[in-house]
C-alpha cells in the first residue's frame, strides 16, 4: 500500500519498544497497582465481607462461611444439596453428569431410596428437585424453603419439638428474592441448624 | 416472576446502550470533550512512560502489529510466571509451578480473552498468579479486544487517515473504561460478600463436626474484571457458580449487566461513528433478535426439566437443577448462560454440562455463530462482516456492485471475509473430528453416547468463539488438549482480527460512491431480516449435521 508521510514516523523497531514499555506499566497497574488498591479499599469499608463472611455460633466459635455449604450427616439436622465433593472447600465443583448419564439416574434413585427410609411420612412426590441434585458449585450454602419444609417431619420426630415451632423456624430464615424480583427464595442451612441447636431439644 | 425478572435485566442493558455507547464513541473519537479533563493529564504522564511521542495515526498493518506485538510481550512474561510462581511472593497456600502444556494454554487463553481454564484456581494458581497473570490479561486482552473493533469502525465509517494509533487507544481503554469501572463494580461486589483478602485460606471446624477448609483470595478485583472485559476465567473451578464469586442474585444480575453492556453499546457507537444511529441500531436489533431466540430456547428446555428424573415421580415445577444454584434457579441461570455465550465472557453460573439437551443447544449455537453482541468488539465486527456479505449476497441477486456505507465492495474484501467466515468452522470442525480419531481425544470424554460428542465439539467451539465456558467433565488437563485448544484459540483470535483489519484498512483508501436512487439501504428493517437470515442460513448450512448428532440426537432420546 501507499504510505504516507504520517504513517512513516512510525517505524517497527519503535512499535516493539513501545509495546514492551507499555506491557509492563500494564503489568504493574493492572496486576499489582490495580488487586493491591482495592483490597486496601475493600478491606477499609467492608471487612467482614472482605474476609469471607465467617460466621459464628452462639459460643463465638466460627463454624464456618456463611456463604459455603457443609455437610450434615445426622438427620437430626435440616439436610443441604447434594455435594459430589462433599463439601470441601479447598476446591469445588461436581460431576458434570449430562442428564441422558446412566450414572445421574443411579444417583437420584439412591437419594430417593434413602429418603423414604429417613422420612417415611413424606411421600417421594412431595419432594422438591434441588433436594436430590448436585449443586453447581458442590458449595451451594442453600435449599428451597419447600426443602426446608418437607425435612421438618423428620427433625420434630428426632428433636421432639412441636412441627409448628419448627415451620416457624424456617419461616424466618427464608430469605426472599433480591430487591423483591431476582432469584429466588431460598434458606441458608447452616444458619437454619445454629437456630435449630441453638433452640435445644427435648431428645 | 421468572419472565418478570428476566425482562427487567434486558430492559436495564437497554436504558445503559445509549449513554454507554455515547461515552465509547467520546473516548476514541478523539475530539475533546469533557472526560479529558479528568483523564488528559494521568494519560499524558503514561504517554511519557511507554515513550509514546506522537500519536499518529497506523496504516492497519502497523495497528496489527502493535496489537500482536504488545500481545506477544505480555504473553512471554506471564508464561515464566506461571512456570516460577512457586517460588515468587504473595503464595501464602504454597501453590507449585505451572506444567508446561498447560502454562501455553493458559496463556494463550487470558490473552486471546478466551479464559478457557484447564486448570483450577484454587489448587493450581498462587495469588501472584491470580493477579499479575490472569487479573492483568483480562484487562490487557480486553483493551486489545476492543481498540480493534474501534480501529474497524473507524476504517469502515472514515475516508483515508489510517486506523487510528494503537497504543493511544490501548492506553485510553484502561484509563477511561476498564479501570474505573473495574475498582467501582470490585467495591460494589465486596459489599455484596465476595471476598477481597491477601490472607491464606482458612480452616474451621463445622457445626456438623468436620473440618472444612475454605479458599479464598483477591477475588472481588478480578470478578469485576472478569465480566467486564468479557473474559470468563474464574478464580475458583466453578467460576461464577461459586458462592464467593457470586454470592446472591443481584451479585447474578451485577455480572450479567457488566458483560453484556460495552458489548451490546459497541452497535449505537458504531451508529455514532458512521454519523448513522439508525444503522447501528438495526445492527443492535439484529443481535438482539438472535439473542431473545436463544434465550428462550435455553429457558423453557431448563424449565421443563429432565424427563428421566420425572418419571421417577418426582415433581417437576422446579426445572433441571442438576447443576445449578438454589439462589439463581432457573431464570438467573438461563439468562446467564444465554449471555455468557453471546458475549462470549465464558463464565457460568452453572454447569453447562448438566443443562439439558436444547437448554445446552443454545449456548453452543450462539459460539458457532458468534456475532450475538460478541466479546470486546470481536463479534460486533463478526456482525458487521456478515453485514457486508448480506449486502454482496443482495447485490448478486438484483446484479449491482454491492455497496456498503458508501463504499464498493469488491473482491478484495470479500476474500479476506470469506477466508474469516471460513476459518472459524474450520478450526471448530476439524479438530473435534480429530479428536474422535485418537483415544487422547476420546479418553476425555466423561459422559456417554452423543454428549460425548457435545462435550468435545463444545471445548473447540468456544475455544474457537474465544469463549471459554466448557463442558467441564470433560478431562482436558492434558497434553492433547492443551495444545490442541491452545492453537485453537490462537487461529480464532487473530486470523479473523487482521483478516478484518485488512477489510478495515481497503475500505478506508476507497472512493465514496454518491448515493442514487438504486441505492440499496443497510439501515432499514428490511436490512435488518436480510442480516439475521444470512447469519442463520451460514450458521445452519455449517453446523447443523454436527448439532444433529450431539445435542438434537440427545434430545430425542431422553424424550
Amino acid at each position: 500500500m501507499k504510505t504516507t508521510a504520517k504513517f512513516e514516523e512510525v517505524t517497527h523497531g519503535s512499535i516493539w519498544m513501545t509495546a514492551l514499555r507499555s506491557s509492563l506499566l500494564f503489568i504493574v497497574i493492572c496486576g499489582i497497582a490495580y488487586p493491591l488498591a482495592s483490597t486496601g479499599l475493600a478491606q477499609l469499608f467492608f471487612p467482614h465481607q472482605a474476609n469471607g463472611s465467617m460466621v459464628k455460633d452462639a459460643s463465638g466459635r466460627i463454624v464456618g462461611s456463611e456463604l459455603i455449604g457443609q455437610t450434615f450427616t445426622d438427620p437430626s439436622f435440616f439436610q443441604g444439596r447434594i455435594s459430589s465433593i462433599d463439601n470441601d472447600g479447598a476446591g469445588s465443583g461436581s460431576n458434570n453428569y449430562a442428564p441422558s448419564n446412566p450414572e445421574l439416574l443411579n444417583r437420584v434413585k439412591e437419594s430417593i431410596a434413602q429418603w423414604e427410609k429417613e422420612n417415611p411420612e413424606v411421600p417421594v412426590s412431595k419432594l422438591p428437585v434441588d433436594l436430590i441434585t448436585n449443586s453447581g458449585s458442590g458449595l451451594d450454602p442453600h435449599i428451597t424453603p419447600a426443602s426446608a419444609d418437607v425435612q421438618i417431619p423428620r427433625i420434630s420426630a428426632l428433636r421432639h419439638i412441636p412441627e409448628e415451632q419448627l415451620k416457624e423456624l424456617v419461616k424466618e430464615h427464608t430469605e426472599g428474592r433480591d430487591l423483591g424480583v431476582f432469584g429466588e427464595k431460598r434458606v441458608n442451612v447452616l444458619q437454619l441448624n445454629l437456630a435449630l441447636q441453638a433452640l435445644g431439644n427435648n431428645k | 416472576m421468572d419472565i418478570l425478572q428476566i425482562c427487567i435485566v434486558i430492559v436495564v442493558l437497554l436504558l445503559l446502550v445509549k449513554p454507554v455507547g455515547s461515552y465509547v464513541y467520546h473516548v476514541f473519537s478523539n475530539e475533546e470533550n469533557r472526560t479529558d479533563k479528568i483523564f488528559g493529564p494521568v494519560e499524558k504522564l503514561l504517554y511519557q512512560i511507554i515513550g509514546l511521542k506522537n500519536r499518529s495515526s497506523m496504516s492497519w498493518k502497523k495497528y496489527a502489529l502493535s496489537m500482536i506485538a504488545t500481545n506477544i510481550i505480555l504473553v512471554a512474561v506471564s508464561y515464566l510466571v506461571l512456570r516460577l510462581m512457586g517460588g515468587l511472593p504473595v503464595n501464602p497456600n504454597q501453590t507449585g509451578n505451572m506444567e508446561a502444556s498447560l502454562s501455553f494454554n493458559t496463556v494463550i487463553s487470558f490473552m486471546t480473552n478466551t479464559n478457557l481454564q484447564h486448570y483450577s484456581g484454587e489448587s493450581g494458581m498462587s495469588y501472584f498468579g491470580q493477579m499479575i497473570v490472569i487479573t492483568m490479561m483480562m484487562f490487557t486482552s480486553a483493551a486489545s479486544g476492543l481498540v480493534i473493533a474501534i480501529a474497524f469502525i473507524r476504517g469502515v465509517t472514515r475516508r483515508g487517515g489510517g486506523l487510528g494509533n494503537f497504543f493511544e487507544d490501548f492506553v485510553k481503554a484502561h484509563t477511561r473504561l476498564f479501570l474505573p469501572l473495574a475498582l467501582i463494580v470490585t467495591l460494589v461486589l465486596v459489599g455484596l460478600q465476595v471476598p477481597q483478602t491477601l490472607d491464606p485460606n482458612v480452616t474451621v471446624n463445622t457445626l456438623g463436626g468436620a473440618v472444612q477448609h475454605i479458599a479464598m483470595g483477591p477475588v472481588a478485583s478480578l470478578e469485576s474484571i472478569k465480566h467486564l472485559g468479557t473474559n470468563g476465567g474464574g478464580f475458583f473451578g466453578v467460576n461464577s457458580a461459586h458462592p464467593f464469586e457470586n454470592p446472591r442474585p443481584l451479585t447474578n444480575v451485577i455480572e450479567i449487566l457488566s458483560m453484556w453492556t460495552i458489548s451490546a453499546s459497541l452497535p449505537y457507537t458504531f451508529g455514532r461513528f458512521a454519523k448513522n444511529r439508525k444503522q447501528g441500531w438495526i445492527i443492535f436489533s439484529a443481535m438482539m433478535v438472535l439473542f431473545l431466540a436463544f434465550l428462550s430456547l435455553t429457558y423453557f428446555s431448563e424449565k421443563s426439566g429432565n424427563p428421566l428424573i420425572h418419571d421417577l415421580g418426582i415433581n417437576s415445577t422446579q426445572g433441571s437443577m442438576e447443576g445449578k444454584e438454589v439462589r439463581f434457579g432457573v431464570a438467573q441461570s438461563a439468562l446467564f448462560t444465554t449471555v455468557t455465550t453471546a458475549a462470549t465472557t465464558g463464565s457460568v453460573n452453572n454447569m453447562h454440562d448438566t443443562l439439558t439437551p436444547l437448554g445446552g443447544l443454545a449456548p453452543l449455537a450462539e459460539m458457532m455463530l458468534n456475532v450475538v453482541f460478541g466479546g470486546k468488539g470481536v463479534g460486533f465486527v463478526n456482525m458487521i462482516m456478515y453485514a457486508i456479505l448480506g449486502v454482496f449476497i443482495c447485490g448478486l441477486m438484483v446484479g449491482r456492485t454491492p455497496e456498503f456505507l458508501g463504499r464498493k465492495i469488491e473482491s478484495r474484501e470479500m476474500k479476506l471475509i470469506a477466508i474469516a467466515i471460513l476459518a472459524h468452522p474450520l478450526i471448530i470442525l476439524a479438530p473435534t473430528a480429530i479428536s474422535f480419531m485418537t483415544h487422547l481425544g476420546t479418553d476425555a470424554l466423561s459422559n456417554p453416547m452423543y454428549h460425548g460428542l457435545s462435550q468435545s465439539l463444545y471445548e473447540f467451539t468456544s475455544s474457537a468463539a474465544n469463549n471459554g465456558s466448557g463442558f467441564e467433565g470433560l478431562g482436558d488437563n492434558t497434553v492433547f488438549w492443551n495444545v490442541s485448544t491452545g492453537l485453537v484459540m490462537l487461529l480464532g483470535r487473530y486470523v479473523s482480527i487482521i483478516a478484518l483489519l485488512g477489510v478495515a484498512g481497503s475500505l478506508s483508501r476507497k472512493q465514496p460512491v454518491p448515493e442514487t436512487i438504486g441505492t440499496f439501504h443497510t439501515d432499514t428493517k428490511l436490512f435488518g431480516g436480510i442480516l439475521v437470515g444470512t447469519v442463520l442460513l451460514i450458521g445452519a448450512l455449517t453446523f447443523l449435521p454436527v448439532l444433529v448428532l450431539g445435542p438434537i440426537a440427545e434430545y430425542l432420546t431422553l424424550r
